[in-house]
């Protein structure tokens, strides 16, 4: 058993490290958001393993927090997105840098 | 009962004031001119009840300053000297103020106008009731702010705003002089009460009180306009005409004369101060006098009389003919007044014309007019029996007696012989003046043929003050030396008084004099302006120069404007310069020092979120690395 949660730790970081990837290098921002996505993903499914593997609830509620949070977290960022398209015609991150120095 | 409250007296001006001056431009509009006269009107019926009754003493309004051992009241001082001069202030300010409501009636800042009057008033009357000497000193700058307010009164024209700055600039010399005074006093005394200061006399070093009274002396030149911080009385003549003559008669310039008579005994303690405040006094009387002779300006010629009159008052106080001094003070206040109201109304009837050059022959259209102004000459002249002449005569008695009595100094027995010349010079530019305006031929005939007599509201205060000019002397002076004015100023505290007992003949000898010195005068400016004979011109020639020197005023201004007010100037630019370029300089160097370092690293700054992303996981990873190797 002790091996198998590795194989979940491993899929769960290799999860993360796509989407932290993603985020880094993508201009798309929509492939951002979903790239965060992914990362979440990832971290859920690291909790909800060690919850199966430790016997504790306590993952599991973690985990379904974390979920209901993400939701609400694209809705508010989708709803950016949408309003920064209305001033900009592509939607790429090397477009708004308009609050820099 | 009164004396248990005093300050009624400046409140009825100051409640003028603030009706006036809230009310006024909007809702009162003409009916300010009867407020303010009601007000000064009901500040000398006050007066004259508290002098009536005869109680005199002090009251403390309320405790203003209480800090350490200083502690400073608003307080009252009545005593004989306080009455004089509050009939004085009131009384003639009245008079200036009902003439206003005629003179300024076509003014559009008329309610301004009657809001400053009474304030100017309510700051006399304080300042001469004032028991301390930081009391005094707060209304004393209080009677310099509105003498600019009301110099500047038309403050459209650039003259009239110079001319009260040049006022409050030159007030603040003299003022510098006074404050440094007050320190010294209180560093000295542990009190500024003039009462408690004057008893303790004898506990001070006399080289000290030198210092003191000489700065103290340095203030009164200034509001008193004595040589050389006498320039800017001659330029407070841009005001109106009421204005001139409220500053020259009632209040201003008898407040340097007032505070000097109040603070006589610091000046007694050290002959030498006497010698300095005669000498300069006597020397302005003869400086003004001398200027006065070739001025064509009517107020110019008034100004410069007032100048040389101050003088002789400051010369009545250091000969000790203390009484004499007030006493003229007093006379000077109606005779001065009714000079100046007398010039308005001729101003007014030629339209706002200055220059007698372009007067002459008045004397039938401005009948009123002309019989007071005669009438305030000749009491200016000093010709028996008039005004003048029972003041300044004592004056000139007083000098002459401390010069050859045995605790004198001979120097005095000079400054008579100058006195004396002012007597003549005073005379001779009167009756020039006189005889410019009033006879002659008219030399202007457009104006002449337009000029008319000034309405009632102008001429009763000039008839009021035409017979206090002709009959106060003889009421207030006769028997010369134990008159009205001298039994109730006798007793007043500290003023040593020279008695003239058994010099009684010395005395009529000296008035015979005087009187006769004043005739020449007189006589020759009839002869020189009205027979022409001789000529004026070819007097004039006599000097080369002469005549130029004394119309520009021994160049005093250019020596001023070139000497102080240049050097002040120059020594401003080199102050600005340190300040612009080596203060303000290194401020900005370090502005600058922190402005190109965040050139530098603002650029970390890119905007993009990503690079921003990437620090914070580099961030993340660096961390938690870090914790695993050195854990």
């Amino acid at each position: 058993m002790a091996e198998s949660l590795n194989a979940y730790l491993y899929v769960g970081a290799l999860l993360f490290a796509i989407g932290a990837l993603g985020v880094l290098v993508r201009r798309s921002l929509i492939v951002v958001l979903l790239s965060i996505e992914l990362m979440l993903q990832g971290v859920n499914l690291t909790m909800g393993a060690f919850a199966v593997f430790n016997e504790d609830m306590g993952g599991y509620v973690l985990m379904l927090i974390s979920l209901t949070i993400a939701a609400a977290e694209s809705v508010v960022g989708l709803a950016i997105l949408v309003t920064v398209s209305r001033r900009v015609t592509e939607l790429y991150s090397d477009r708004l840098k308009s609050l820099r120095w | 009962m009164l004396i248990e409250y005093p300050w009624l007296i400046p409140l009825a001006p100051l409640v003028a004031f603030g009706i006036n001056g809230l009310l006024g431009p909007r809702y009162l509009k003409k009916a300010t001119g009867v407020i303010g006269s009601t007000g000064i009107l009901v500040a000398f019926l006050l007066t004259v009840a508290m002098w009536r009754q005869g109680e005199y003493g002090q009251a403390t309004l309320f405790q203003w300053v209480a800090s350490g051992s200083l502690t400073v009241d608003v307080g009252f001082l009545v005593d004989e000297l306080t009455i004089v001069m509050l009939l004085v202030v009131t009384g003639v300010s009245f008079l200036v103020h009902v003439y206003s409501i005629g003179y300024m009636a076509h003014d559009r800042s008329f309610a301004r106008f009657f809001a400053w009057l009474p304030l100017f008033v309510f700051s006399m009357v304080m300042l001469v009731m004032a028991n301390n000497f930081l009391t005094l000193f707060v209304f004393w700058e209080l009677v310099g702010v509105c003498s600019y307010l009301l110099i500047g009164f038309w403050h459209d024209r650039e003259s009239a705003n110079n001319a009260a700055m040049k006022a409050f600039l030159v007030n603040r010399v003299g003022d510098f002089g006074f404050a440094i005074a007050v320190f010294m006093i209180f560093w000295n005394f542990r009190t500024l009460e003039y009462g408690e200061v004057l008893a303790n006399l004898d506990s001070v070093e006399s080289s000290t009180l030198l210092i003191i009274a000489l700065l103290l002396f340095v203030g009164a030149m200034g509001k008193s306009a004595q040589f050389p911080l006498h320039i800017w009385l001659p330029d407070a003549m841009e005001g109106p005409t009421p204005v001139s003559a409220l500053i020259h008669a009632a209040t201003m310039v008898t407040a340097g004369v007032y505070m000097v008579a109040r603070t006589i005994p610091i000046f007694e303690v050290h002959s030498a101060a006497l010698i300095v405040v005669g000498g300069i006094g006597a020397f302005t009387a003869l400086f003004a006098a001398t200027i006065a002779l070739a001025q064509t300006d009517i107020k110019r010629v008034l100004a410069y009389s007032t100048i040389s009159q101050l003088g002789l008052m400051f010369l009545g106080l250091a000969s000790g003919a203390y009484v004499a001094a007030i006493f003229h003070l007093a006379t000077h206040a109606f005779f001065k007044a009714l000079l100046f109201l007398g010039s308005g109304s001729v101003i007014h009837a030629m339209q706002d014309e200055q220059e007698m050059t372009k007067y002459g022959a008045l004397r039938r259209k401005l009948k009123w007019t002309y019989g007071t102004f005669l009438v305030g000459g000749l009491a200016l002249s000093a010709i028996f029996p008039l005004a003048g002449f029972w003041s300044k005569d004592e004056i000139l008695a007083g000098a002459f007696i401390r010069g050859i009595s045995g605790d004198g100094n001979p120097i005095f027995a000079f400054y008579w012989v100058v006195g004396l010349t002012v007597s003549l010079l005073t005379a001779f530019y009167t009756f020039r003046m006189v005889i410019m305006t009033f006879h002659g031929d008219a030399r202007d005939k457009e104006l002449h043929e337009s000029a008319h007599e000034s309405p009632a509201v102008m001429i009763v205060p000039l008839v009021v003050l035409a017979l206090l000019a002709a009959g106060a002397g003889a009421v207030l002076g006769f028997p010369p030396e134990e008159g009205m004015v001298h039994d109730f100023l006798h007793n007043v505290p500290g003023t040593a008084h020279f008695e003239l007992s058994g010099v009684q003949t010395i005395a009529i000898a000296l008035a015979v004099i005087s009187t006769a010195v004043a005739l020449l005068g007189a006589l020759s400016a009839y002869m020189i302006y009205s027979r022409r004979r001789p000529r004026a011109e070819s007097i004039g020639r006599l000097v080369p120069g002469m005549h130029t020197l004394l119309y520009r005023k021994y160049y005093v201004d250019e020596i001023v404007d070139y000497g102080i007010v240049a050097v002040t100037k120059v020594i401003g630019f080199i102050l600005w310069a340190i300040d612009a370029k080596i203060v303000d300089g290194l401020v900005n160097l370090l502005g600058w020092i922190v402005r190109s370092l965040s050139a530098v690293t603002r650029r970390v700054q890119t905007g993009q979120v990503q690079n921003y992303v990437f620090i914070m996981a580099l961030g993340a990873v660096v961390s938690v690395g870090a914790l695993a190797v050195f854990r």
